[in-house]
């Protein structure tokens, strides 16, 4: 009897027993699929305009360009890789400068509300500023446009990393605090033991955007300047090679998500189960 | 199995007598011009008035109050976390006026750094109270004080793997790892249900056999009051709260969850208890009701 019951309760057998993740991929694919099937189909029927390439151009131009990466015919005419590497070595080192401001200063504010207060005017009025409004004046100050990129970049990445370093050190929860004060911990002590680890989280989210926002301007700022992908975007239009653009669109999203990502592992490593 | 923190506490522990003398701490109020401009003025407000009060050596004394009475506002000023407006306190006759290691506190939302495992957390007080020790002798007191309070196995997890009993063990190691003169707790149970609350107030008895220290047990359980102490301190409510009366507990030790209610006397003193604590509090509501 109990079974005639359950056998009606069972769930309907589907076809394509597929799990949310399976679904999602499978929809990725086919609006992929559709995607490229209409951009293909256009471009063969002359819908866009002469300038715009078809799919399969675009795809075998994005194999050529990525399975040669390293390639060096001079300064006009290098490989994929190779921009890629200049453009990740002025973000990784103007990050790093902007950082190594940031976070001593972020301390210093997060702990004193004086300095806080004192300092606040200054971010708050630079802060809202793009970063590539300091780019003249960083090449009247280098007259060196790898230099002037590291500063721009550096300046990018201070804001976040900045705000959030403040952020975390000064709402650090006071139990920690006052455990650290009833063991009569000193002041130094008490700042890298309590304080940083228990901002970490929040200093790294700071970072985690910074690095964000710092890839977003490289791009820019190298079509002002010169060297890396962003200057590849823009030698590549006056080449008219919109294959070449497109393809260089994809790498630095693809890359971009490569370090957040990573930046993501490490936030996830500093938290340890706290909600951050 | 404890040899080196009993070898400590013979070195180290000397008997320890805590005296309040006058305590008073006033919040005060906004009564600044540019607060009365604002329109936004508050009167000063006394939380706690002129607290006498002697813990002898050795001796587990639990303040005991209807809530907002400022129980924890004083455990604060015994920790040194907050100064009192007048008054001071001694310990042995000396003056405190700030925090320190011969004072050990177990805190009610625990207080265990997330980012450190079990045995870290006890380390790193070890390791700010006793810097220049040796760091076998360090490692060896963490290893003893998590075997105290059986959390042996635990050592590498941390904090957020962990019931909220054992959490308070690990409250409980840390203070005593540092091997303090007087152990202050603020309602350390407050927060756990029932049941495990009783196992750890036995744990507590338990330990407290093992390693005597005048301890400071903030708490609004009778029963846990009755259980632990030696005295039991009842404030009145606040504003201006102060002590009202002082019980002696004069049941024997090692004392028993189970037969705690046989031991002569013990009804008596839990309906003095129980007089003094629901007066106070049916007062303490209707004014808020009356506000």
């Amino acid at each position: 009897m109990t079974n005639e019951v359950l056998r009606f309760a069972k769930p309907k057998a589907r076809l394509f027993m597929l799990n949310t993740d399976q679904r999602a991929f499978l929809l990725f694919f086919v609006i992929l699929l559709v995607f490229l099937g209409l951009w293909e189909l256009g471009a063969n029927l002359k819908l866009f305009l002469p300038i715009m390439p078809s799919a399969s151009q675009t795809m075998i131009d994005f194999w050529f360009w990525i399975s040669n990466p390293f390639f060096d015919n001079g300064p006009n005419d290098q490989g994929i890789g190779l921009l890629l590497l200049t453009s990740l070595r002025r973000v990784l080192g103007g990050f790093a400068i902007g950082s190594a401001i940031a976070i001593p200063l972020g301390v210093l504010i997060g702990l004193s509300p004086v300095v806080s207060r004192a300092v606040d005017p200054f971010i708050q009025i630079l802060r809202p500023v793009s970063p590539l409004a300091w780019l003249p004046l960083g090449l009247a100050l280098m007259r060196d446009s790898e230099k002037t990129a590291l500063f721009v970049i550096a300046i990018t990445s201070i804001w976040p990393t900045l705000n959030n370093t403040k952020f975390g050190v000064s709402n650090v929860d006071p139990a920690y605090l006052n455990v650290a004060r009833t063991l009569g911990a000193s002041r130094w002590r008490t700042i890298t033991k309590v304080i940083l680890p228990a901002a970490a989280p929040s200093i790294v989210s700071g970072l985690r955007i910074s690095l964000g926002i710092a890839w977003l301007v490289i791009v820019a700022a190298e079509i002002l300047l010169s060297g890396g992908i962003g200057y590849f975007v823009w030698n590549e239009w006056n080449n008219l090679k919109i294959t070449s653009i497109i393809t260089a669109i994809l790498i630095v999203g693809l890359v971009g998500l490569l370090m957040d990502r990573l930046f993501g592992l490490l936030q996830h490593w500093v938290s340890f189960g706290q909600r951050s | 199995m404890h040899s080196s923190n009993m070898m400590l506490s013979s070195t180290k522990v000397v008997a320890a007598h805590l005296s309040l003398h006058n305590i008073s701490k006033v919040f005060p109020g906004r009564t600044s011009p540019v607060d009365k401009l604002l329109r936004r003025t508050s009167k000063p407000f006394v939380a706690i008035a002129d607290i006498d009060l002697e813990v002898l050596p050795n001796t587990f004394v639990s303040i005991i109050g209807p809530s907002g009475c400022g129980k924890s506002t004083l455990l604060n000023i015994i920790a040194g976390l907050s100064q009192p407006t007048t008054g001071a306190i001694t310990i042995n006759g000396q003056l405190v006026s700030a925090p320190g290691p011969d004072r050990g506190v177990i805190f009610q939302n625990y207080a265990l750094m997330p980012w450190m495992t079990v045995a870290e957390n006890i380390q790193f007080a070890v390791e700010t109270v006793y810097p220049s020790m040796a760091i076998a002798q360090r490692q060896s007191i963490v290893q003893d004080y998590i075997g105290l309070v059986g959390l042996r196995g635990a050592e590498t997890k941390h904090p957020h793997e962990l019931s909220g009993g054992m959490k308070q063990r690990v409250g409980i190691a840390r203070a005593l790892a540092i091997n303090p003169q007087i152990l202050l707790m603020d309602e350390p149970f407050g927060a756990l249900d029932a049941l495990t609350r009783g196992f750890l107030q036995d744990e507590i008895e338990r330990i407290w056999e093992q390693e005597r220290k005048s301890v400071i047990l903030i708490t609004h359980s009778i029963e846990e009051a009755l259980l632990l102490s030696d005295r039991i301190v009842m404030m009145t409510r606040g504003p201006a709260a102060h002590i009202a009366q002082v019980l002696d507990v004069p049941f024997p030790r090692p004392r028993r969850r189970e037969e705690l209610d046989q031991y002569p006397g013990y009804h008596t003193l839990k309906a003095a208890m129980e007089q003094h604590l629901s007066y106070e509090t049916r007062v303490v509501e209707e004014s808020r009701i009356l506000k």
